[in-house]
């Protein structure tokens, strides 16, 4: 018997069509990238009883389970069902699988809850942003990396987030030992310079990337913000065909609810002002905004956003990297 | 006098206490750690019981409260002196016995070592000690086998238990405050350890050819010479002068001392740009030969108090204790070469 397949509504379902015909592939996000391992023998029954016993990690720190017939889609889906859960992604109705595949995986270093330079959880801050921006059948990217070492390689998404130190300096407790100068001079960007044997941090030049912080044998250089995380967001990055380029910096010291903020707002922007006769109704927000022009989208973005008084906004932005049309 | 006493009535005395004295503890400092989300443990100001740490270890001793981090010792203008003034009250000093054994050696260095240094003086002659017992040691002290785990001479005893504060009161001045705050008197004595998970050994024969071994050299690429064993170790007392110029007005300035580290470059730095010690491990052998050696030839006993604080905040994960354990073979390894 022939199939009668609606591709599109599988895609919404985050299965796909494959190059063999007959088959599907189920494309399980992982957001952050980070999930209990007792997940890992769901992931494998699903493999090896539907797929064909492989699965590979995606590019999205998600696992995509090729080789599944198409009439074995709905048991997929329920078997999903204690992923889904436990990985708190937000469902329509339960036992149907994921219910967009349009906005891709948020995805995350392993941030502070392991790696040292980590100026935050990352992985909880995709959680959050997961909870904010799904389902959603929009074309976006949004990645977030602990620190500017960029180990996530966040500037090739539409958004960017990077984990920042807002350094705080106690004299009172510096023994003049030159190792937040020497470490900022020798891995970062020179921002500390020795003045009367203190270090003296230039604001503008300062990255946030805590190495002064983090080699200050004293405590005299602390994380100021405390619990109130800073981030650099970048905006636009993107690979692809027609013009692949690195994000810009659009906000230095941003805080945690505005960048969900301009998140939730760029969907409404690009829902006005997408072209409606894009290929399978897919166009990078990046795009859009070429033809908008930045000033209209910054207007769109920052509606109702309260940055923290320290925030930079950069702007106009002007892109980069090759164009091939 | 031994007392029992809860929360409100510990904090009655503290209140009492701050009249005269500035209370120095080491205190829990959310978010201060070294990584993000992470706090810091050291020694700071506190009002009541509640901000001690008593659980875990200070990452920094108490001796930032006798020779600060960075102390300004005089101001001066072109012709004028003016020496710092020194805080109006006394401090109160909660510590372990290790700790108190520490105070020992600084004393040694800072009043029994030649001219007295007024400084120094001027903060001693004003504090009060309150030992902190200890139940158990923590997986890094190695204290009895320095013989450091039991103290007498404290002012006040500090032991928690079930709740409920236990306090021995040597200073007889205190002992109307405490009676009043208290729920009974009862007999207290401070808990001490006996036992140690850590455990070190001095080599009875070690001298200074142990500083021809190779055991040092492993120590070249693996120290980073950050100076965090100094820093936190409650013993060293090494300080750096510094005059500095306002920059506002080049006449005018201070001199302070900061606390200094031979791990740290430049300490052993002279004029016509020398530098004694350059590799990181022998800055290592010399550090641990004066923790472990000349100071007793000097003074009668060891250095080292073996609070474990130099293997707790080593980012290197270098252990003192485990380089002490090596002096046996290391002494061993020199005289087979002679």
């Amino acid at each position: 018997m022939s199939q009668d397949i609606n591709t599109k509504k599988l895609k919404k379902n985050a299965f796909r069509v494959t190059k063999v015909r007959g088959k599907t592939a189920s494309r399980i996000r992982i957001p952050g990238g980070y999930l209990p391992a007792s997940l890992l023998s769901e992931l494998q029954d699903i493999a090896q009883t539907y797929g064909n016993g492989s699965l590979h990690i995606t590019s999205r720190q998600g696992f995509e389970i090729p080789g599944i017939d198409f009439a074995d889609m709905p048991t997929v889906n329920e078997k999903l069902q204690p992923l889904i859960e436990t990985l708190e992604i937000n469902q329509t109705a339960p036992g149907t699988g994921y219910p967009a595949a349009g906005t891709r995986n948020v995805t995350a270093c392993i941030g502070n809850r392991v790696c040292p330079y980590g100026c935050y959880d990352t992985v909880g801050f995709a959680s959050r942003i997961e909870k904010a921006i799904f389902p959603n059948d929009l074309h976006f990217k949004v990645a977030l990396t602990g620190c500017p070492n960029d180990c996530a390689k966040v500037r090739m998404h539409d958004f960017g987030i990077i984990g920042m130190t807002l350094p705080h300096f106690d004299e009172n407790r510096c023994v003049s030992c030159k190792a937040c100068e020497k470490y900022c001079r020798r891995k970062s960007v020179q921002a500390i310079s020795m003045v009367n044997e203190r270090p003296v941090r230039n604001e503008e030049k300062c990255i946030g990337c805590g190495e002064c912080v983090i080699n200050c044998p004293m405590r005299a250089w602390t994380r100021g913000e405390g619990s109130k995380k800073r981030y650099r967001l970048t905006l636009f990055g993107r690979t692809g065909k027609r013009n692949p380029r690195l994000g810009e910096d659009f906000i230095k010291w941003a805080d945690e609810e505005s960048i969900i903020k301009i998140i939730l707002n760029t969907y409404d922007y690009v829902a006005e002002y997408i072209d409606r006769d894009a290929p399978e109704g897919k166009e990078h927000i990046g795009y859009i905004v070429d033809r908008t022009g930045f000033e209209e989208y910054k207007k769109w973005a920052l509606k109702d956003v309260e940055l923290p008084s320290e925030a930079i906004v950069y702007s106009p932005l002007y892109w980069h990297g090759p164009k091939y049309m | 006098m031994g007392y029992r006493m809860d929360q409100a009535g510990i904090n009655r005395v503290f209140n009492g206490l701050a009249k005269e004295y500035r209370l120095f503890a080491p205190k829990c400092f959310e978010y201060e750690g070294a990584f993000s989300d992470t706090d810091s443990i050291h020694y700071g100001e506190v009002q009541t019981i509640e901000e001690i740490e008593l659980m875990k270890k200070s990452n920094h001793s108490f001796k930032d409260a006798l020779l600060p981090i960075s102390e300004t010792l005089f101001y001066f203008t072109e012709d004028e002196v003016k020496v710092a003034d020194a805080p109006a009250k006394g401090a109160l000093l909660f510590l372990r016995s290790c700790d108190l054994h520490a105070l020992k050696r600084l004393d040694a260095i800072y009043l029994q070592n030649g001219e007295k240094d007024f400084y120094y003086k001027r903060l001693r002659d004003k504090i009060k000690i309150v030992l902190i017992g200890c139940e158990q040691a923590f997986e890094s002290c190695f204290c009895v086998d320095m013989n450091t785990n039991r103290s007498e001479n404290y002012d006040l005893s500090l032991d928690t238990i079930d709740g409920e504060y236990y306090l021995n009161c040597q200073f007889r001045e205190w002992d109307m405050l405490l009676k009043e705050n208290a729920l009974e008197e009862t007999i207290v004595m401070p808990k001490h350890v006996t036992e140690t998970v850590t455990k070190v050994h001095v080599p009875d024969n070690l001298t200074a050819a142990v500083a021809a071994s190779t055991m040092w050299d492993e120590y070249d690429a693996r120290c980073i010479a950050c100076g965090r064993c100094n820093f936190s170790c409650p013993t060293c007392t090494c300080y750096t002068m510094q005059d500095i110029f306002y920059t506002d007005n080049g006449k005018v300035g201070e001199r302070r001392r900061v606390q200094a580290s031979c791990m740290v470059d430049g300490f052993t730095d002279v004029a016509g740009g020398g530098s004694y010690r350059k590799k990181h491990g022998q800055r290592m052998r010399f550090k641990t030969l004066h923790k472990m050696l000349d100071f007793k030839q000097r003074f009668g006993y060891q250095m080292c108090v073996g609070c474990g604080r130099c293997d707790d905040v080593c980012p290197e994960y270098i252990s003192f204790s485990n380089i002490v354990n090596r002096l046996d073979s290391a002494t061993q390894e020199v005289s087979k070469n002679e």
